[in-house]
């Protein structure tokens, strides 16, 4: 997993509530048995119409929109447990999703890819998207250690919470496995004493 | 100290805790299935981990398959190659599979619990959604994703907060033509589909106790459609009775011993939940869908709410023109071209038998499409056994062969863009069913008596 720590850039909003996992990435696309190449069809049907073409008027397809940060309506990844769908938007090159609610499983998914589920108030969540119809190009600042989003234009720090083991495991890149793994002994004392064995 | 229904279990798999507040956490028994299993296989071999407990893992295919010809090679090469690639890691890891035409294959949340894989008070889980399905049992299960399955396959444990626990109570009798499917329509439409997230639900009161195991089932599959991380309803005489005799369910002394463990699991008087509602069956009437998420369900003879409801904006409005139907409208009337009946929501025996009971001797409408997917191959076989097959030949309804088949439109079995589906499945996403497809959610009476009506109706007045 790759290490997050700073992050600046541009954003690219996706102003709509209740994304479920089947928009971000189509079932049809699930037939792949690696991780990658997924980002090319991600938001594939709200993206390009049944030929192929891009919709226009579609965020991803507008160019006054970039940036590693797509920030997205509340609720955001309900629906499916599909891992894909933070594949897809991590290939997708995005680094951090802002929204003012995750759905469990697609958080849960993100932060084993490397890819920042940052929540902040529906309040906040409006502002920014106002912020960015304004202007395409403003900076956000999102730092990890510091559990901040800074907003230059407003001149503003929002604090975000994250697990603290989740956090260190971004920083340094870990993930669960190498943990679990470790774990060896004590599972197995575990499985000795099991109440029921099923 | 009393305790929940949850925290009984939750405690008895904690292999310990972490600072921080994270749990060690057990995990009984895992379910995998041809498309989140690859990449974990892939990982587990890129690390150079073992696969640390083969034989509690079982694995089926079932997303990607196809429902008619199964006997025959499977034509899309990018689904073969998936389920190949599953029969191929499941022997190369010893892991017993119920692959394509195999007696026990079907869907994984119908073949677990039929064949008595899903027992009380275990924790099991799968890299899909629906798994909360298996709550049903009086057990902890719920979905994962991907790297969470590598996880459970190198040590059998998960890393998790503990969430927070839900109960929803729903007391009373349930109405004439009222199902499990209406209830838990019902609550999502009450509670939206973000309502439960970061809790638990367990299910409670005179009309959850009143269901079948199927209709138990039916209620706890669709939890995560209000966001919880699963459903469960205490294990009762209703659950015993189902189990007992069920190929992988304890036998003799070990049955005794199980039920008397069992007959612990439950909620103490005086424990605590973060959160809790009541509702009353007598107020709980057909219901289906009208948007593209599972929360949009109003009673079908009600009217679309004409309003934007409270917490929602911009998606109403998307939601309504992708329908193609306009706020304030009623659905009694709407044509519908295609009927789905399966998936592992509603494709049980008994949904099939409410099907077949109320079509005998009735034919679909001439509009209609209607494919019936049973969950399993024991679905289809006891369909067979009592000559369900054969009545809903009759009806125009086609019979297929088991797997998820137009709930997610993986494989061939996609409802046409801008069609109507009504559908027994638990998701109504734009394009669920296949690009540009709209689906209505509802019971498989309400699916059954759509068929025959070709249209939209108030189906009170068809219950004899
Ligand atoms: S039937 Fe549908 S919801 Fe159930 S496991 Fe299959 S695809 Fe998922």
């Amino acid at each position: 997993m790759e290490k997050f720590e700073v992050l600046r850039s541009a954003a690219v909003p996706l102003a709509i509530e209740n994304i479920d996992t089947d928009q971000i990435i189509p079932a049809r696309f699930l037939k792949a048995t690696s991780r990658e190449g997924f980002g090319k069809n991600l938001f594939r049907d709200w993206r390009y119409d049944s030929e192929g073409n891009p919709i226009e008027g579609f965020p991803l397809n507008d160019s006054r929109y970039s940036g590693q940060i797509l920030v997205a309506g509340k609720n955001f990844g309900c629906g499916s447990s599909r891992e894909h769908a933070a594949w897809a938007i991590y290939d997708a090159g995005f680094r951090v999703v802002i929204s003012s609610y995750f759905a469990d499983i697609f958080r849960g998914n993100a932060l084993n890819n490397g890819l920042l589920p940052l929540q902040v108030s529906d309040e906040v969540l409006q502002r920014i998207f106002q912020q960015i119809e304004a202007d395409p190009t403003t900076e956000f600042v999102v730092d990890l250690p510091k559990q901040e989003l800074y907003i230059p234009a407003w001149e503003e720090r929002i604090s975000f919470d994250i697990d603290a083991y989740k956090k260190e495991c971004l920083i340094n890149g870990y993930d669960d496995i190498d943990f679990l793994v470790n774990q060896k002994e004590a599972i197995e004392a575990y499985e000795k004493n099991r109440i029921w064995a099923y | 100290m009393a305790k929940s229904l949850f925290d009984k279990i939750w405690d008895a798999h904690v292999v310990r805790s972490i600072p921080g507040g994270l749990d060690v956490f057990y995990i009984d028994k895992h379910l995998i299935h041809e498309v989140t299993s690859p990449q974990a296989f892939a990982e587990l071999e890129e690390r150079h981990l073992p696969l640390y407990r083969k034989n509690q893992i079982v694995a089926t295919a079932d997303h990607n398959v196809p429902t008619k010809n199964q006997h025959l090679p499977i034509q899309d090469p990018l689904s073969r190659t998936q389920v190949d690639q599953l029969t191929a890691n499941c022997e190369r890891f010893d892991i017993e599979l119920f692959g394509l035409g195999h007696q026990n294959q079907g869907i994984v949340h119908v073949m677990g619990p039929e064949l008595g894989i899903t027992q009380p008070g275990m924790t099991l889980v799968c890299g899909d959604s629906h798994t909360s399905t298996h709550g049903a049992f009086g057990a902890i299960a719920f979905g994962i994703g991907t790297s969470q399955v590598t996880q459970v396959m190198a040590s059998q444990c998960l890393l998790l907060s503990r969430p927070k626990r839900m109960r929803i109570t729903v007391d009373g009798e349930l109405k004439p033509g009222v199902t499990a499917k209406d209830v838990i329509l019902y609550i999502i439409a009450q509670l939206g589909t973000g309502g439960a997230t970061g809790y638990f639900v367990e299910y409670a009161g005179s009309a959850i106790r009143s269901l079948s195991m199927e209709g138990r089932m039916t209620v706890c599959n669709m939890s995560i459609e209000m966001g919880a991380r699963g459903g469960m309803i205490a294990p009762d005489e209703t659950t015993f009775e189902y189990l007992k005799g069920r190929p992988y369910a304890p036998k003799g002394e070990k049955w005794e011993q199980a039920v008397a463990y069992w007959k612990t699991l439950h909620s103490d008087e005086g424990a605590t939940f973060e959160k809790e509602y009541t509702y009353k069956a007598e107020d709980i009437a057909p219901m289906i869908t009208y948007g593209t998420n599972p929360g949009m369900g109003i009673a079908i003879t009600d009217a679309i709410p004409s309003e934007v409801p409270a917490g929602e904006t911009v998606s109403f409005e998307k939601s309504l023109k992708y329908m193609g139907f306009k706020p304030g409208e009623s659905l009694l009337g709407k044509e519908i071209s295609h009927v789905f009946i399966g998936s592992c929501t509603n494709s049980r025996i008994e949904d099939l038998r409410t099907v077949a009971n109320y079509v005998k001797g009735k034919h679909k409408a001439d509009n209609v499409e209607a494919i019936i997917v049973p969950g399993s191959k024991q679905v289809e076989k006891q369909a067979k056994e009592e000559g369900l097959d054969k009545i809903l030949a009759e009806a125009g309804f086609e019979l297929r062969e088991p797997g998820c088949s137009a709930c997610l439109a993986m494989n061939d079995d996609k409802i046409p863009a801008g069609a109507y589906c009504v559908s027994t499945s638990n998701r109504n996403f734009e394009g669920r069913q296949g690009p540009g497809s709209r689906t209505l959610l509802a019971s498989p009476l309400v699916a059954a008596i759509t068929a025959v009506e070709g249209k939209i109706v108030d189906v009170n007045r068809y219950l004899n």
